[in-house]
């Protein structure tokens, strides 16, 4: 039997790869990605533990969770091409109209 | 001994995928990295006696939401960067880290302790999975159920409004 902190490991080290992604790269598409990642940890770490204290609830918000990941991919990618399309910029770094 | 070598497997591969998505120079690399974690993330859904969810995992992430992300990155034809990561990343390296360090400690000192329900691995092979997250779905959750499809309805919304091409006489286009 796989002991339920060996996932919650797996799950954390997700999660801080994501961040470390999300932190360090400039292109928009693969800072999304990177958001992926960490709510893939999240979902991870969810089911393990309900799976371990025998519970429908964790499951239950893991769906909801990839609504809301669908939700946000799509929003999100809307944003990148309309900034795309108006050639505002091609990295995150270059939008910094409304840091004043 | 059969699931801890599949157990040591899909955290060695679902690990090195996340590194490799976050790692890689071009874009679709990074987009293919991705649909390799997602499956993985689904084989621990499998060993977790989650079937439904690994399902979902699968049609939904791999499926519908990385199609997307595909879709959009071969529409604006990103090349790939000679500097690909962020100006001051050492800085924001060094907080991630921290971060980790933080996580991991929290990790280390939590009990793990909660109330057990009583949704039994047993009583999940009998009436299958999908029964038993279908009946606590739609009893016990159905309004945060209702919740997310109205922001579902919303999402749809805001993607189309934002993405559709405004006509040029309308004044209102940046040109720069």
């Amino acid at each position: 039997m796989i002991p339920l902190s060996s996932y919650l490991a797996v799950s954390s080290v997700l999660f801080v790869t994501g961040l470390i992604g999300v932190l360090i790269r400039r292109n928009f598409i693969i800072i999304l990605m990177s958001v992926e990642i960490m709510l893939n940890a999240a979902n991870l770490n969810l089911v393990a533990f309900s799976s371990y204290l025998d519970s429908m609830a964790g499951q239950i918000v893991a769906l909801f969770i990839i609504a809301i990941a669908a939700g946000e991919a799509a929003v999100g990618l809307a944003i990148i091409i309309v900034v795309f399309r108006g050639r505002i910029a091609t990295n995150v770094d270059q939008i910094n109209l409304l840091k004043w | 001994m059969v699931q801890q070598v599949f157990f040591y497997y899909l955290a060695f591969a679902s690990i090195a995928s996340a590194v490799l998505t976050v790692g890689l120079r071009n874009p679709v690399h990074c987009g293919l990295a991705l649909l390799s974690l997602l499956f993985h993330i689904a084989g621990f859904f499998v060993l977790l006696n989650a079937e439904f969810i690994a399902a979902v995992q699968i049609i939904i992430y791999a499926g519908a939401i990385l199609v997307l992300y595909l879709f959009v990155l071969m529409l604006l034809n990103l090349k790939t960067e000679e500097r690909f990561l962020h100006r001051r990343y050492a800085l924001w390296l060094f907080f991630a880290l921290l971060a980790a360090g933080q996580a991991f400690w929290l990790l280390l000192h939590s009990p793990f302790a909660g109330k057990p329900g009583d949704v039994t691995p047993d009583k999940v092979t009998q009436f299958g999975h999908s029964q038993t997250i279908g009946i606590v779905l739609f009893n016990e959750y159905f309004l945060p159920f209702e919740i997310v499809g109205v922001f579902l309805l919303g999402a749809i919304i805001g993607a189309i409004v934002l993405a559709k091409d405004r006509p040029p006489e309308a004044g209102n286009e940046r040109t720069s």
